[in-house]
């Protein structure tokens, strides 16, 4: 078991690195100039922009300083808020998206598990009908406009209850934090209340389930160890990456709850061309993504004895 | 017990009857099978129905639906459906000059009420044209307009103008008039520039109005019949209304549904299929090449989205205006089949310990019979959600692309961007928002609903329950 | 299907799904009864309201956080606005928005230079006084070419600024020198006759050498990297999360200051946030309202004002020789189907947006009153049947059989795609010409601009004072944001007669006589001059909108308890 992480480990870091690089090339390779702006100016002050953020050298030089800083720890200086360092930026906005992510993620893998469940045992009665609609309006309502209205119903309950219940935009505190993470685990929570129904449809019925019961097993426990956990594998293969999508896809909910996390920094950096921003933040997420993979791979050994990881 | 002493001659042969068990029904393939069942599937038939509408809807829609869908009728603006379409003939629009008085007092410390407002000449969509009577003392007015009653709490809505020159007592209103009553209420101002404390309000009813020569070059009229002032005229019928710039919402919506269902339709297929053979070989295979294959994955997923659907634009030479919807269609298969391997992948690590796939193998079948025969299609389950879902995500991040420029062209229309421009005025006009959302959310149930009958019809593991 | 194992099932889920449906419950109570409990007790900036009277604190939004407030190289609206209530420069704008003292006591403009003379008690918030060498070494470092300011050339009328700027004198070669502690000396260029509308802006602020130094090159990044002179000061300053300002004792007219705190927790570019923040009474104004938003504005019966935020937008067009739109007759075409008024009134739909008739905008002064009167803009009949007359004429000096198809350069923005789709209608329905929308983001949009890779552009321009020279030398061949490079001796003599003099009369001339040129030339096809809508509480008064300068300005704000 540890072998195996390690070795993954190991591949991660790899990986890691391949994202650098593309994302490196792919940077450079975008029309645009992270140096042009609004009010042109002359040629003395346009060499001193290049030498400040080392643009002037070939493009592989910058290429090996860049990556020798990275492995430092080093992301560089943001092109856009001129006075702060990449890693400033990562660290005190990733926390507030991190947190974010991870009650969206408490959300919407509570709410898939439950609601699957519910509704492969409910098949085709009234409360998988009632689920499903909601789960159809779920995804085909753009975020945009899921969080814009949930806003507006906050408002709405603030003003007919007399006083703030919850706060409609901004940080500070678990309240801020609630109806964001809800609104922005939504379509993962349909996604996996669909997923999870479709695994729990094949399991109900199978040979293994009737067996535990007509053993004398207690319906409880049946369900637990076996039915769920059997089911649960797809949504436990799916949650690795939407943590790490959820983290840092809360773009929307983060601009519509007014909250400083780190996707709205990223989407203006990419409009900016704001080069160490992109870098350090898709560095940083491919590392997130890549360890949040691991992390699944090794829940799929402890949770599935047979699936033998070689 | 006495012994029996049994001979050859004691028995006698039974005759044999080749009597077959018969089979009831005649045998029928896997394929037969499910269709079979899926059309014994009330829900999923109502579906497959609702899915053959749309692609009516949009192949043939368009041959009976005639509008053209980037027509602007600038004279009606994000009207609903079934808005009232009179319009009256009326003369050209004439600059107006406006009224000025000769009364000139220099400005004083405070000024009284507004008064005698009045119409200059009829109210209509092309312009309100307003007179009052000069307040002594002046240093200018101020213009309001309101589209519900100012009176009790002095809401006098819009500031429309601030007038500098007290000899000016008039005003020309021109900003977005649609047939409606509006409150006009004019406020003098002092020599320090704070307004009166009173002031009067003019209400006022606008009529839609058209000009004789628009009438005739938009079809509205046959042109034979004279048109004289006056003359009542109906606007161009929107069934369902128009959208921010007046074009025809039912002709946007049939046009959009080509592309987006094309895209829909299409870009899931693929990049599930990529995703499962993908996910399925690595599964089975394992090891290193397991190993390789989803670390390739992993980084095809930490991309940034954004920065690459840029480089591809630039990649396929998309120009300024041009609509690139095959490198759309290509660029979204290409980031999209990670999430899918992922999910295959991970069926496949527990099917193969399965104890029907040892048994195949015993039988001496080969890896690519076992993962086509046995495993792929007991993903089935998995891989039908996935699909399903990934309709609207797909529709999603068309919209998006077409935004910066990657996808459709304006000013051709897809679902995702008409939602994408509805949500602005999601308060106001809900219908530009509320249509394609529904023909969306529509699209996705009919999906859904169809998925859900094909896993009930090809999923073995449903189907082993009679 | 056999029912055992599944109603079996059912009733253990069951047990579950209650489990957790009155975990939920339970979860929720505790929330209300902790909110509850938190707005009785008050603790916190969140529970504060948009406006409270006794402590005299305004609560705001902006849309971001304020990216440069180091005051030598800051460029953006949000900064500049910050820095207007934290600093103060030589001269500042008043509530009337006139030219009053800030630290200058008095000063004297001459042909050949200007003299200030600072007040005593003048102080940074460190208790320090502010001395004329803090002025004299800011303005030296923003024009150090190893700052790289982009506001640099707003110092070019001082003596060597430009040389200096581009690297050809040292940097001790400024004609700015501080005589002493008090005294402030300045040598021009040459002749200027609006230094005292330059010296108001943020770029002019003072720095001191020594915190500067200190600060290890970090100067502006945080709380404490930061001197205060100005009438509030930094307390608080979470990156993209909280700022707050509070009165600044140490300032010298701390006395006009009746606001104590200005808190600013909410930081969003969605104006449909803010709204509904409003709505919840958590913030004091929403700027930026756009015309969808309009309408439940007026529902709710809120205080709409407006301002005219003083820029102006046209269509540019590219001169290069190898683009149709070279050709006059071609333009000439454009410019007579263009209906500004039809813009304005049915596309943008915003209050405070004046058709577009000239690139000098009514709000800017003439000789004695208003340029625009003074200097009426050349009228524009419209004429479709001309202008196809014209489209023919290009069509045959460019050899072409069928009318042109040209790329339209815009931003990515739902306003600036609507203006778009508009014109690409317009000029397809009355000319038959194809436009093709070229839709990009911020970046791309200025590289593709300043390489020339466009036939048509939204351009828009804000003063960076208030000078008509700020638009007349736009279009001059020199200048780098004439991107389109439209070339014209007369129209370049014309704004170097306007730069060099200082008779208004000679001045103003010239600049009528650029209306004109433009007009003749089409150089460009004005299309409105912006103005904004947005709402206020009514318990604020005194709140200053600016067209140049810091915007919006609260150092004269007060809060009116019953209004």
């Amino acid at each position: 078991m540890y072998a195996y992480a390690l070795k993954r480990l190991i591949q991660g870091v790899v990986t890691v690195w391949f994202i650098a690089t593309a994302t490196f090339i792919a940077m450079h390779s975008v029309p645009g100039d992270p140096l042009l702006n609004e009010r042109g100016v002359n040629e003395e002050i346009r060499r001193n922009l290049e030498e400040r953020y080392g643009l002037d050298r070939p493009i592989f030089d910058q290429y090996l300083i860049y990556m020798s800083n990275m492995v430092k720890g080093d992301f560089g200086i943001s092109f856009t808020q001129q006075n702060r360092s990449v890693n400033d930026i990562i660290r005190e906005h990733f926390p507030v998206s991190a947190a974010l992510g991870v009650l969206a993620i408490v959300f919407a893998g509570l709410g898939g598990v439950l609601w699957g469940a519910l509704t492969a045992l409910y098949r085709n009665r009234l409360p998988d009908v009632i689920v499903m609609f909601l789960v159809i309006l779920g995804i085909s309502v753009p975020s945009f406009v899921i969080a814009a209205l949930s806003q507006l119903a906050l408002v709405g309950l603030n003003g007919f209850v007399g006083f703030s219940v919850l706060p409609v935009a901004g940080w500070g505190s678990i309240l801020h934090m609630l109806i964001p993470s809800l609104v922005l685990g939504l379509g993962t929570m349909a996604f996996l209340t669909r997923l999870m129904r479709s695994s729990m449809l094949e399991i109900v019925n199978a040979d293994f389930i009737r067996t535990a019961y007509s053993k004398g097993l207690p319906p409880t426990r049946v369900f637990i160890k076996h039915q769920l956990r059997n089911a649960i594998l797809p949504v436990i293969t799916v949650l690795g990456p939407a943590i790490a999508a959820i983290t840092t896809g809360g773009f929307v909910v983060e601009l519509v709850f007014a909250i400083p996390g780190l996707g709205r920094f990223f989407v203006q950096a990419v409009q900016q061309l704001d080069y160490t921003v992109i870098m350090g933040t898709t560095v940083f997420y491919g590392a997130f993504l890549v360890f949040m993979v691991i992390a699944v791979d090794l829940l799929y050994g402890l949770i599935d004895p047979r699936v033998r990881l070689k | 017990m006495t012994e029996l002493s049994l001979t050859a001659a004691d028995f006698e042969r039974i005759t044999v009857e080749r009597r077959v068990q018969t089979i009831a029904r005649p045998s029928l393939s896997y394929w037969r099978d499910a269709w079979v069942r899926l059309k014994a599937n009330r829900r999923a038939l109502a579906s497959l129905y609702i899915v053959i509408a749309l692609l009516f809807f949009t192949v043939v829609g368009p041959w009976v639906w005639t509008v053209d869908p980037t027509a602007q009728d600038l004279d009606q603006l994000s009207t609903p459906p079934g808005a009232d379409r009179r319009a009256q003939i009326v003369e050209p629009y004439v600059p107006w000059n406006g009224v000025f008085t000769a009364i000139n007092e220099p400005p004083a410390e405070t000024v009284r009420a507004t008064a005698e407002i009045r119409l200059a000449e009829p109210a209509s969509t092309q312009a309100v044209r307003l007179v009052w009577a000069p307040v002594l003392g002046a240093s200018g007015y101020r213009v309001y307009r309101n589209v519900y009653d100012p009176a009790p709490d002095d809401a006098v809505g819009l500031p429309l103008a601030e007038i500098y020159d007290p000899r000016q007592v008039s005003y020309e209103d021109l900003l977005d008039l649609t047939p409606t009553r509006y409150w006009y209420s004019v406020i003098a101002t002092d020599r320090n520039g704070r307004e009166a404390e009173e002031y009067t309000t003019l209400a006022v009813d606008t009529i839609r109005v058209i000009t004789a020569a628009e009438a005739q070059t938009r079809g509205l009229v046959d042109l034979e019949s004279p048109l004289s002032l006056g003359d009542e005229v109906r606007v161009s019928f929107h069934p369902l209304g128009t959208d921010y710039l007046g074009r025809d919402m039912l002709a946007r919506l049939m046009y959009g549904a080509r592309v987006s269902l094309f895209i829909g339709i299409i870009a899931p297929f693929f990049f599930v299929l990529t995703g499962i053979l993908y996910g399925s070989a690595a599964g089975f295979i394992g090891g290193r090449v397991d190993q390789v294959l989803m670390r390739f994955a992993d980084f095809v997923v930490a991309l940034p989205f954004l920065l690459f659907m840029i480089l591809f634009k630039i990649a396929f030479g998309i120009g300024p205006g041009e609509s690139g919807v095959v490198p759309m269609l290509v660029a979204l298969v290409v980031l999209s089949w990670p999430a899918t391997a992922r999910l295959v992948r991970g069926q496949i690590l527990q099917i193969r310990e399965e104890a029907y796939i040892g048994a195949s193998q015993l039988l001496g079948a080969k890896t690519h019979y076992l993962i086509l025969r046995h495993m792929i299609p007991n993903t089935v389950g998995v891989v039908l959600v996935t699909l399903t879902f990934a309709v609207p995500t797909v529709i999603f991040v068309e919209a998006f692309l077409s935004f910066i420029g990657m996808g459709v062209a304006p000013p051709t229309p897809s679902w995702g961007s008409m939602c994408n421009e509805g949500i602005q005025t999601m308060l106001n006009h809900p219908h530009e928002l509320i249509l394609p959302a529904a023909l969306i959310s529509l699209t996705v149930l009919a999906f859904n609903l169809l998925g859900d009958g094909l896993r009930d019809a090809l999923d073995s593991r449903m189907r082993s329950r009679e | 299907m056999p029912d055992v194992s599944n109603s079996a099932t059912r009733s253990a889920s069951l047990q579950l799904v209650w489990l957790s449906i009155a975990a939920t419950l339970g979860f929720a109570l505790l929330m209300v009864l902790l909110s509850w409990a938190s707005a009785l007790t008050g603790s916190g900036p969140s529970t504060l309201n948009a406006i409270d009277a006794e402590s005299g604190t305004l609560t705001l939004q902006l849309s971001t956080e304020p990216p440069q407030l180091d005051s030598t190289r800051a460029t953006d609206s949000v900064s500049i606005m910050v820095l207007g209530h934290v600093m103060e420069g030589l001269l500042r704008f008043d509530a009337n928005n006139q030219l009053v003292p800030g630290v200058a006591e008095r000063w004297e403009i001459r042909e050949d230079g200007a003299t200030f003379w600072l007040r005593e008690d003048a102080r940074w918030s460190d208790g320090l006084p502010v001395t004329a060498h803090d002025f004299s070494f800011a303005w030296h470092t923003a024009l150090a070419p190893e700052t790289a300011s982009e506001y640099a050339f707003i110092l070019y009328p001082l003596k060597n600024a430009e040389a200096i700027n581009t690297g050809s004198l040292p940097i001790d070669a400024l004609g700015v020198h501080a005589v002493n502690d008090r005294v402030l000396e300045v040598e021009f260029e040459q002749p200027l006759a609006y230094f005292e509308e330059l010296v108001a802006f943020p770029t002019y602020n003072p720095i001191r050498e020594d915190f500067y130094r200190n600060r290890d090159g970090r100067y502006g990044a945080d709380v404490e990297d930061l001197l205060y002179n100005g009438p509030f000061e930094m307390t608080v300053w979470v990156h993209g999360a909280h700022l707050r300002l509070e009165k600044n004792t140490h300032y010298w007219d701390h006395e006009r200051v009746r606001l104590n705190v200005i808190d600013i927790p909410y930081f969003t570019t969605d104006t449909t946030a803010a709204l509904n923040l409003y709505k919840d009474g958590q913030i004091a104004i929403v700027d930026y309202l756009g015309a969808e938003q309009l309408d439940e504005v007026l529902q709710q019966r809120w205080e709409l004002q407006r301002f005219g935020d003083g820029s102006v937008w046209f269509l540019a067009f590219n001169f290069d020789p190898s683009r149709v739109t070279s050709n006059w007759h071609l333009r000439k075409a454009l410019q007579l189907v263009t209906d500004p008024s039809e813009l304005v009134n049915r596309i943008i739909k915003m209050p405070g947006n004046l058709p577009g008739e000239s690139l000098f905008p009514v709000w800017l002064q003439g000789i004695d009153g208003f340029f625009r009167q003074e200097y009426p803009a050349p009228q524009i009949t419209l004429d479709a049947d001309a202008a196809r007359e014209h489209l023919r004429l290009a069509m045959e000096e460019l050899g072409l059989d069928e009318p042109p198809s040209l790329a339209l350069l815009v931003d990515d923005t739902p306003g600036a795609g609507r203006q778009a789709e508009y014109f690409q209608n317009l000029y397809g329905t009355q000319l038959g010409i194809d436009i093709r929308i070229d839709r990009q983001i911020f970046k791309q949009r200025l590289a593709k601009m300043q390489s020339q890779d466009f036939d048509l552009a939204t351009y828009g321009w804000g003063p960076d004072f208030a000078d008509p020279l700020t638009f007349g030398e736009l279009f001059a061949s020199w200048n780098p944001n004439n991107n389109g490079r439209f070339s014209n001796q007369a129209y370049d003599q014309s704004v170097r007669l306007a730069q060099s003099s200082l008779d208004p009369r000679i001045r103003m001339d010239a600049f009528g006589r650029q209306q004109e040129i433009l007009s003749e030339e089409v150089a460009l096809i004005p299309n409105y001059e912006r103005g904004r809508v947005y709402i206020k509480d009514r318990r604020l008064q005194g709140v200053v909108r600016r067209a140049v300068g810091p915007d919006p300005d609260f150092t004269n704000a007060y809060i009116v308890e019953n209004p």
